[in-house]
């Protein structure tokens, strides 16, 4: 319309101005149909919020995915790194819940931290995964490791760990290391946990410089600097978490394949799988903190085949050598999940019922004295 | 060995490698000067380009950007008061004070020297340093790291002189603000009065604006004139600063090592350096009454140590893959970027890099001082341009830092809540220092008391390191009193029984407003922290234990010295912060672009009395400003109504 106008009082300028005037025309044309053939047509600039730092894990995450994600979509759109962080990530996933629009312009990056306190019903939270559709997933995994004092092996460290109290460092009652500590006191540890540290690279100072008596990385991190640990006879590892296979059960971790993963260990001190309030939850924050650790997300709204699009776009790179090959060093030994199978434990890991949700508040609360 | 040194030269002096560093530092620079950017978007401006780029190269680049970001923000500590980031809020007291008194060019071309100095130091002692860090980083425990923010805290004590009990007050109330946000040892949150923008706590870049760059611009506008209140000598002065740096070449060298040995603890680096390098040149100078007024030493200590800071910050980072400060934790980031692992592998299989990120700070040191040295003269004539010229440019800039904090609307009224306070303290003579301090070192000494007293019990503060920093801090705090009083008692002796009657305190009636708000505010937070669990509130008990118990030791002192009473002026500087916060809501409300630019224009035009073709190419300059900065570093500001239909 506006076009069309400006169009009409530049009609009496005069012959100069035809060649323009067509230009004008046919550039409205143009915007016109795109803007009626926009629900399919990847847009030419996407706007990705990453509701962290630059430089944190997740900014460092989608600035390697971006140009992978960039090259295998048609037409090879600009994707663009937001930066908003804050809250913990909270507030940016508010903004994005806000303000995003659903021609797939707008993509949110989310990470184990905005995954939390949305299953814990945090009060700060606005936004809700079931607004949102998941493209792609990256999994990662864990590894908890304890001081040689306590054994030389995984058995004796073990067996030490649940006779007396042990220390472990912690970010904060509900952050990432949520799932271990609760896995931690299945087993029957009596764990300490000293919090306020503000990564985990802090927890593993704190373990390094032997304060504390176990602790936990994740893959990346366990690879570079744990393992060094352990090799000099610094450390000796108990088990991983494991990873989810696209049926839903924790397998063993690829990366650590010797390793038992915590089921497992539980299993043969238990004699049964473990069950109940504390496993439910175990499973469900290491679902949505490990096994979808980041997610790419955009607006429910998005037209399908839009969604498709970027869902293939990550499917064609994602199985490519090249990809295999320096993802190896940013992810892990992990292929990122796409499309329903996200959806489906997405789906599974936030749905925490009430009880389980008791459960972990009372569980919090005598344990570690913390309210949520 | 050598083979690995000689490696790593090789890679420092390749075409690229000088390229990328020299493009880095320009980069650096230009983040660096202004206010409020810093690191951070200095590396996520380069961040983008780093995937896939061959990793010396683009160390290169890295390093020549984290090296001269300390040096650059001193443009703004010294000629505008505004800390440009944490590593220069030292600079800010003498180095400002000196640019009032005239003297710009001598402080900044000795800041810079004394930059250039310590980084080159720091790097130095980086080299060898880096083969044996391992163990003597791990061998500082939380209950080590609690007593250095002690011995930071002390420096309170130092620097408020006479005003001992108003200096502690104001370091209380700064730990009490600095506890607002999440307990760190229980996850639960304090004092946000259910406001969200309090969840995470205050920024520091707002709280620094606030504190120390708004009360100055009132100031300043409230007097009028220049920044330079004496006629200065440009020439003359840089001379001055270069033979400066020469005659405290053991301050510099003392500073510098303090500055690369504190900044490899991981967790506390460039917010407690500052400081402590700052109180060491007032405790070992003779004659201390020039601190604060302008001494130059005030301006080389912190300047000498926070470069080599940033070198020290590094040990951390790549031996550990916990950063020791903002800047590094971003460039940890761009490590990982390049596919590099920190940890023990950057000594045992990429020995090389290591070795060209730490020279390539040293090399990038020196190239960024020597352009900012050049720089210095020219700049330093901004002191005699007529303050109500740079008022709105600068207020503009202070709110465009501000904003950048947590882009939040709160922003920019916290930037107006703490910038009140700043003026009731300037205007009272109440140590601004001393809150920040407090500020600052508020969530390092309650986090690492509780992990200290957690992981290793009582035997947490018999450890051989907390007993020594336990001993430096009393000597810090006694020594002072000790060598006063004995030259107090040498000069009574020796002039004979002529001792001077001890000068009453003065008192005032911003003295009077401070105490009443200060004691309301112990109290509306001790209600709000009431139902908190022991661990959870004890610092904000014991800070509010602390304001409140040294306002009214204060007061009393006050009432039996029978202080006299002093006239504090206060009406017309309460105007100019209604102005501010009109500005702010017409920002909010209009949007910031819009604003600023119109708000620019009239008061150059009304205020300055500026031509109106002047005033619109200035305002035209400030809209430009901003409009680039958000196209080339993506950043936004508060939209409002019309921004978006001017701006897009």
């Amino acid at each position: 319309m506006l076009i069309n106008k400006t169009a009409t009082s530049f009609f009496s300028l005069g012959r100069i101005n035809k060649a323009v005037l067509l230009g004008i025309t046919i550039s409205g044309m143009t915007l016109m149909t795109s803007a009626q053939a926009q629900d399919t047509e990847v847009p030419g600039n996407i706007k990705w919020t990453i509701p962290f730092g630059v430089g944190g894990g997740t900014d460092v995450w989608a600035r390697f995915f971006s140009p992978w994600l960039s090259e295998s979509l048609p037409g090879e759109p600009t994707i663009m790194i937001d930066n908003v962080p804050g809250g913990g990530s909270i507030n940016g996933a508010n903004l994005f819940a806000m303000r995003a629009k659903s021609d797939g312009s707008d993509w949110l990056g989310t990470s184990a931290s905005t995954q939390y306190p949305a299953m814990l019903n945090d009060t700060r939270v606005r936004y809700d995964y079931s607004d949102w559709a998941p493209i792609l997933a990256t999994p990662t995994g864990g590894v908890v490791y304890a001081q040689p004092s306590l054994g030389e092996s995984a058995d004796t460290a073990l067996d030490a760990l649940l006779e007396q109290p042990v220390k472990l460092a912690a970010q904060n009652p509900t952050g990432v290391e949520l799932p271990v500590l609760i896995a931690l006191d299945m087993l029957g540890a009596d764990v300490q946990a000293v919090f306020g540290m503000r990564s985990r690279g802090e927890g593993r100072l704190a373990f390094e410089r032997g304060e504390a008596d176990i602790d936990f990385q994740t893959t990346s991190a366990y690879l570079s600097n744990v393992e060094p640990l352990v090799e000099a006879g610094k450390a000796v590892p108990l088990f991983s978490l494991g990873v989810l296979n696209d049926e839903g059960k924790i397998v063993r971790d690829p990366a650590f394949p010797e390793l038992p993963t915590f089921n497992e260990v539980y299993q043969t001190r238990h004699g049964e799988a473990p069950t109940g309030s504390a496993f439910d939850a175990f499973r469900k924050f290491f679902a949505s903190g490990y096994a979808l650790q980041k997610l790419i997300m955009v607006p429910k709204d998005t037209p399908q085949a839009l969604v498709d699009t970027y869902r293939q776009a990550a499917r064609d790179f994602v199985d490519t050598d090249a990809f295999k090959e320096e993802a190896a060093a940013q992810l892990g030994p992990y292929t990122p999940v796409i499309g329903d199978v996200v959806q489906r434990h997405l789906d599974e890991a936030m749905s925490i019922d009430d009880a389980t949700r008791d459960w972990l508040a009372d569980w919090l609360k005598s344990e570690h004295g913390a309210k949520i | 060995m050598l083979d690995i040194f000689l490696s790593s030269l090789g890679q420092l002096f390749t075409l690229s490698h000088l390229l990328f560093m020299v493009l880095g530092v320009l980069v650096g620079l230009v983040v660096g000067i202004i206010p409020g950017l810093g690191g951070i978007a200095g590396m996520s401006l380069l961040l983008p380009f780093l995937y896939g780029m061959e990793p010396t190269v683009a160390l290169g680049m890295l390093m020549g950007l984290v090296a001269v970001i300390p040096t650059g923000d001193t443009f703004a500590s010294v000629l505008l008061g505004i800390p440009g980031s944490s590593a220069s809020q030292a600079t800010v007291i003498d180095g400002f004070s000196l640019a009032k008194r005239g003297q710009a060019a001598r402080a900044l071309s000795s800041a810079f020297l004394s930059s250039m100095i310590g980084g080159i130091i720091g790097a130095v002692v980086l080299t060898g340093f880096i083969l044996i860090a391992r163990p003597l980083v791990l061998s500082f425990s939380s209950s080590e790291l609690f007593m250095l923010t002690l011995l930071g805290l002390s420096m309170v004590a130092v620097l408020s002189g006479r005003d001992l009990f108003k200096g502690l007050a104001a370091c209380g109330l700064g730990l009490l603000v600095g506890a607002i946000g999440m307990a760190p040892a229980t996850g639960e949150f304090r004092m946000n009065f259910g406001l969200d923008y309090l969840y995470d706590g205050l920024p520091l870049v707002v709280v620094g604006l606030g504190i120390f760059a708004l009360p100055e611009i009132i100031d300043l506008l409230v007097k009028r004139g220049s920044i330079a209140e004496e006629p200065c000598k440009l020439g003359e002065g840089w001379r001055k600063g270069i033979s400066d740096v020469r005659e405290q070449r053991g301050l510099v060298a003392r500073c510098a090592a303090i500055g690369s040995l504190i900044g490899t603890i991981p967790g506390l680096a460039g917010s407690v350096v500052d400081w402590l390098t700052y109180g060491h040149a007032v405790q070992s100078a003779k004659d201390k009454s020039e601190f604060g007024k302008g001494d130059i030493r005030g301006v080389i200590a912190p300047e000498s140590a926070n470069n080599a800071c940033a070198c020290g910050a590094m040990v951390p980072t790549l031996l550990f893959g916990v950063p020791g400060s903002g800047t590094a934790a971003v460039f940890l980031g761009g490590l990982l970027l390049l596919g590099l692992q920190p940890g023990v592998g950057m000594i045992e299989t990429h020995l090389d890099l290591t070795y060209t990120i730490i020279w390539s700070l040293a090399l990038a040191n020196i190239l960024g001082a020597a352009l900012c040295l050049v720089l210095a003269r020219p700049v330093a004539s901004l002191t005699r341009v007529p303050f109500a010229t740079l008022a709105p440019l600068i207020t503009v800039l202070i709110m465009f830092a501000a904003f950048q904090a947590t882009r939040s609307s709160g922003d920019l009224l916290a930037l107006g809540a703490v910038g009140v306070l700043g003026v009731l303290f300037k205007q009272a003579n109440w140590s601004r220092p001393a809150f920040l301090i407090g500020f600052v070192l508020a969530p390092g000494a309650e986090g690492y008391f509780y992990q200290a007293v957690q992981f290793q019990g009582t035997d947490a503060f018999m450890r051989p390191g907390v007993v020594i920093i336990g001993a430096l801090i009393l000597s810090a705090m006694f020594i002072p009193m000790i060598t006063a009083a004995w030259r107090k008692r040498r000069e009574a002796v020796s002039v004979g029984a002529a001792v001077t009657p001890k000068a009453a305190p003065t008192l005032g009636v911003i003295d009077v407003v401070l105490f009443a708000a200060l004691l309301g505010t112990a109290v509306i937070a001790w209600v709000d922290i009431v139902d908190l669990t022991l661990i959870g509130g004890i610092m904000p008990r014991l800070a509010i234990a602390i304001l409140a118990l040294s306002c009214l030791a204060e007061i009393i002192r006050c009432i039996i010295l029978r202080s006299r009473w002093e006239h504090q002026a206060i009406g017309l500087q309460g105007l100019w912060l209604v102005g501010f916060f009109a500005l702010v809501g017409a920002m909010l409300l209009l949007g910031f672009i819009t604003v600023a630019t119109l708000f620019c224009f009239v008061f150059l035009l009304t205020i300055a009395r500026l031509k109106p073709w002047v005033a619109a190419v200035m305002a035209m300059g400030v809209t430009a400003f901003l409009v680039g900065m958000a196209e080339f570093l993506t950043l936004t500001y508060p939209s409002g109504l019309i921004d978006p239909w001017l701006f897009g």
